[in-house]
């Protein structure tokens, strides 16, 4: 497009400025979350508008598998909504580096978030802060108690009383671990990193990975594919083949007894079930004192830096550090944890049940969010690649660490040395 | 054709609108594209041109080569299955639909176009549904011919997941060859097939004798097409296997690799270079059929003519 | 191999022809019908009883409309279903006027730069046009249609119109040239001639009706891409939005499923007539 540019973005200009498509004090909001369309409606935008009535928000959602490439395709365009929902670490971090996220560094309330909320959403020196954090998401396993009481077994406190468990429960003629591979994702996330982090120590391990003093091949990154590979025996019947949608609906119809989840799975299942649920945090193996878990900073919202309506954009963003939205975000879409310091009572018994583990357990985040996943191959979709293939059987534990740890020493200097 | 003498203004007047459009929104964006193929980015958001390094890389680096090929051969197996599947199917279907024994021809035609016209996003919905193993419907069938015992998660396997998707695309598409071999089928003179019966050749004969060497052009047509439309395939995949066509690529294809590498997926950024050249790649491979579509097939129709 | 004469009413033979061609097209049939069904039965049923009993029709038990309540409270079916008739309609008829001029031109006419023409409209049946999304993109900016069902008019006739040319002009190069001259002869103007080529190549007009229509209205990446507003939605971008909000729940799935297949199932029955007569009067021989 090279010469054309400066003539079509001035005739851009114009058109956009004659069709009212920029009228002061509307703001449009880009979301990969459709599922929360009605809560942001109905809830969110209500509350911001009791404070300032004449700004007017429209929550416009993509698809999550889609939004990346639509986002980046309207940036691109220069017709894109002027908040914009931010995904963890690199991919934000590249939207800002392009300039197309603006730095919240004078954001007032800003100072609400510590550091470590912040982390996912600041440039590799910490010098610039880019998104305001909205929520974190925890993993463990979320279990029917009706199975849990007919079967006569209790939440299991070191990784042999789950595997052993496990198999009381296939024994008594349920599917214990309801996860499909088909989609790949869950092996690796609700499946690798929900179970890991007290194999390889939580943040040690995942900044060792960074630092290059540990790879993937080795201690606990092994030891954690191995016992993911134990899950293969409690599987559902043709799990190779079920999908997300349909492991959730296994288990909400009753049929599965324990379901490796993200929190964000107690505000889905709430009106699906008709069984009392329950939770427990991934068991740490026999002897460790230390319980890990997963605390991923997930999302959070930031301000598209080419928008015409900043000043509008930067009121709400300051609404977003407080604590009346803290408080409506979390009890709005239990299972999404606040990042802010405020003090937040969770209405939801079971939410309040995975935020208790951040008083018991340290917390890390996924392992291959920060930086290492930069490079080709892609860390990430390596892992959801292995991950999938040890549940499946088609690659070992040891295969799948050295698999990783090759694609990331071939771009990574720290793992080369 | 007539020459013709004065300035052609209704030479203008017919072409200029189709060109103009076409040139604009479709010809211009794709070269625009294509163009990228040949530059690299800059951090600064800019991009410098890079002549072909970005094919080499394609061809020969570790993290791209295995991954091109893959998904190569793996889109040759999606165009063998519709070649051996669909379109023998819908040359069957086309010929007993143009069989003046068959009672209610127009509700069957109707009836066997039907998936064809429904969008790839709601037939990948669908059979992703009934192939789900919670909904147990292919077991169900299998059972019905007492095979139960054989089902497996077709779409979980690396060793059928491909096939099926074929399958499942096969279903959907075989209505767009049955429809072009009828028309050609339907367009054969009565008087040729008469004078054959009259000379006692039957049905089978008079199929293979008469009317299938009368719509050999149509045959290829239809083979280029397919051709055509599964190097360029991607939505069916897309929907049932998503970016990362698992289980382990297994059901990748040039159109998935080309969407995954431009747009990116999950935490991979979108490589709009890189991107464009694995569209550089489609286009030479397709442009490779289409070429021995024209000059080998057709010429060798045109001698068989002549 | 027996050389009998077949003629209606004879033997064995004849008739286990006719019996086996039925039982081929009927077994097919059950095949092309079979996932629609299961898929429109099971949207009229309670949670429970799609699991349990998927091939039951719904009875007074199983009845329920609760999937479409989910829908029709979540989306606006309605008015996406005019976006994408309005869309479908107009690039349609633009790609079939658009494309029959210009075939007939180039099976018309001997002038220089036939041949590269006719290879350069044709060039675009084997590019895939989303290669050139954001060059789309950002041309539909700087017009200031993004958001517009004409943005996505324009990119559905640009894409038609390769297919459209190439089998048009191949039908019409197949009409008889006394007729043109005949009538040129009558004083006849060239739009006039064109006025009387076209009812000729009706079959081959239907023909690219339907390829054209189908991935029009199928379509989801550009509505995705360029005109993804709730007042823009088209049918397929609407109920893949809607698939992803509610994709565990199965019964507004199964009721969206229905509801996006249905109109397009009526639009295609009442319009395969036409089509079906069209193809079989076979107006060029």
């Amino acid at each position: 497009m090279g010469r054309f540019r400066p003539f079509l973005l001035m005739l851009a200009a114009l058109t956009i400025a004659g069709s009212g498509f920029a009228q002061s004090g509307s703001l449009t909001i880009e979301s990969w979350r459709n599922d929360d369309l009605g809560i942001w409606q109905d809830l969110i935008i209500p509350a911001f508008n009791a404070h300032y009535p004449d700004i007017e928000v429209t929550f416009s959602p993509t698809a999550p598998t889609e939004y990346n490439a639509v986002l980046n395709s309207r940036l691109e365009a220069n017709s894109a909504g002027d908040l914009i929902t931010c995904r963890p670490f690199d991919l934000s971090l590249d939207l800002f580096n392009q300039g197309y996220l603006a730095s919240l560094n004078d954001l007032p309330g800003m100072e609400n978030f510590s550091d470590v909320a912040r982390s996912a959403w600041v440039t590799d020196d910490g010098s610039d802060v880019f998104c305001v954090p909205m929520a974190s998401v925890i993993h463990g396993f979320i279990y029917n108690r009706d199975i849990f009481e007919e079967v006569g077994v209790d939440e299991p406190e070191t990784y042999a009383d789950f595997l052993s468990m496990l198999q009381v429960i296939k024994d008594a003629g349920y599917a214990p671990l309801v996860m499909g591979t088909t989609d790949q994702w869950e092996a690796a996330t609700m499946g690798y990193q929900n179970i890991g982090p007290n194999f390889w120590n939580g943040e040690e391990g995942r900044r060792g990975l960074i630092e290059g003093t540990i790879g993937y091949d080795e201690g606990g990154f092994v030891e954690a594919f191995e016992a993911l590979a134990a899950w293969r025996p409690f599987l559902p019947d043709g799990y190779q083949a079920m999908s997300y949608p349909d492991a959730q609906n296994f288990f909400t119809l009753g049929i599965g007894a324990i379901f490796p989840a993200g929190s964000w799975e107690i505000g889905v299942f709430r009106p699906l079930v008709d069984f009392e649920m329950g939770a427990f945090p991934p068991p740490p193996p026999a002897g460790q004192d230390t319980c890990y878990i997963s605390d991923h900073t997930d999302i959070a919202l930031g301000m598209n830096a080419n928008s015409d309506n900043q000043e509008e954009a930067r009121l709400f963003l300051e609404w977003m550090t407080t604590q009346e939205f803290a408080e409506l975000y979390a009890n709005a879409l239990p299972g999404f944890f606040p990042l802010a310091d405020h003090d937040v009572t969770l209405n939801d018994p079971l939410a309040q049940t995975f935020l208790n583990w951040r008083n018991e357990c340290e917390s890390t985040i996924r392992s291959a969010y920060q930086i290492l996943s930069r490079g080709t191959p892609n860390n990430e979709n390596d892992l959801w690649n292995v991950s999938a293939q040890v549940l499946n059987g088609t690659l070992t534990p040891e295969g799948a660490g050295a698999a990783v740890q090759r694609g990331l020493e071939s771009w990574y200097p720290p793992q080369q040395e | 054709m007539k020459p013709t003498k004065r300035f052609p203004v209704h030479l203008v007047v017919f072409l200029a609108p189709a060109t103009l459009v076409y040139t604009v929104f479709m010809i211009y964006p794709l070269f625009d594209s294509l163009r990228l193929s040949m530059f690299t980015p800059l951090p600064d958001r800019t991009e410098t041109f890079a002549g072909l390094a970005n094919y080499v890389r394609l061809f020969t680096d570790a993290n791209w080569a295995p991954f091109l090929w893959n998904a190569i051969r793996n889109n040759f197996v999606f165009f063998a299955v519709h070649m051996l599947v669909q379109n023998p199917l819908g040359l069957l279907l086309a010929a007993l639909l143009s069989s003046h024994v068959v009672r209610f021809r127009a509700v069957f035609r109707t009836l066997l176009f039907l998936p064809t016209v429904l969008s790839i996003v709601l037939v990948g919905f669908i059979w992703r549904l009934i192939m789900s193993p919670i909904w147990g419907i292919s077991e169900d069938v299998l059972g019905l011919f007492g095979l139960a015992h054989l089902n497996q998660p077709w779409l979980g396997l690396e060793a059928t997941a491909l096939v099926t998707l074929s399958l499942i695309s096969v279903w959907q598409w075989v209505g767009i060859p049955m429809l072009l071999f009828l028309a050609a089928l339907v367009g054969i003179p009565d008087e040729l097939i008469e004078a054959a019966r009259v000379d006692g050749a039957n049905a089978w004969q008079v199929f293979w004798g008469i009317k299938f060497p009368l719509i050999l052009p149509t045959v290829g047509i239809v083979g280029v097409l397919t051709f055509v439309a599964n190097f360029n395939a991607f939505d069916l995949i897309y929907t049932t296997q998503r970016a990362l066509a698992g289980p382990n690529f297994s059901t990748d294809i040039l159109g998935t690799f080309f969407f995954r590498t431009f747009f990116g997926a999950q935490l991979q950024p979108g490589n709009p270079t890189m991107g464009a050249t694995v569209a550089g790649v489609m286009f030479l491979i397709i442009l490779g059929g289409v070429l021995v579509y024209l000059f080998a097939y057709q010429r060798r129709l045109q001698r068989i003519e002549l | 191999m027996t050389r009998r004469p077949l003629r209606p009413g004879r033997g064995f033979g004849y008739w286990a022809q006719v019996l086996g061609a039925h039982a081929v097209l009927l077994l097919y049939s059950g095949i092309a019908l079979f996932p629609i069904v299961l898929v429109v039965i099971n949207s009229f049923k309670e949670r429970r009883s799609i699991f349990r009993t998927p091939y039951a029709l719904p009875d007074a038990e199983s009845f329920s409309l609760v999937g479409y309540q989910t829908v029709f409270s979540g989306a606006r079916f309605d008015l996406y279903f005019l976006n994408s008739l309005f869309v479908t309609g107009v690039s349609l008829a633009l790609v079939l006027l658009l494309a029959s001029m210009a075939a007939h031109a180039l099976a018309e006419y001997r002038f220089t730069g036939n041949a590269f023409l006719g290879l350069y409209l044709a060039m675009g049946i084997m590019i895939p046009i989303r290669l050139g999304t954001v060059s789309i993109l950002r041309m539909m900016v700087a017009l200031g249609l993004t958001d517009t069902l004409w943005s996505l008019i324009l990119v559905y006739t640009a894409q038609g119109i390769p297919l459209a040319v190439f089998i048009l002009s191949s039908f019409m190069r197949q009409v008889p040239g006394e007729l043109k001259d005949a009538a040129r002869i009558d004083g006849a103007s060239e739009y006039r001639i064109y006025g009387l080529i076209l009812p000729l190549v009706r079959p081959a007009l239907g023909t690219v009706a339907v390829f054209t229509m189908i991935p029009i209205w199928n379509d989801l990446w550009f509505p995705l891409v360029l005109a993804s507003s709730e007042r823009s939605k088209t049918v397929i971008l609407g109920a893949q939005i809607f698939l992803g909000q509610y994709v565990n729940d199965w019964n507004a799935v199964l009721a969206s499923l229905t509801l996006a297949m249905v109109p397009i199932i009526v639009l295609y029955v009442i319009f395969s007539r036409q089509l079906i007569r069209g193809l079989t009067q076979g107006a060029v021989k």
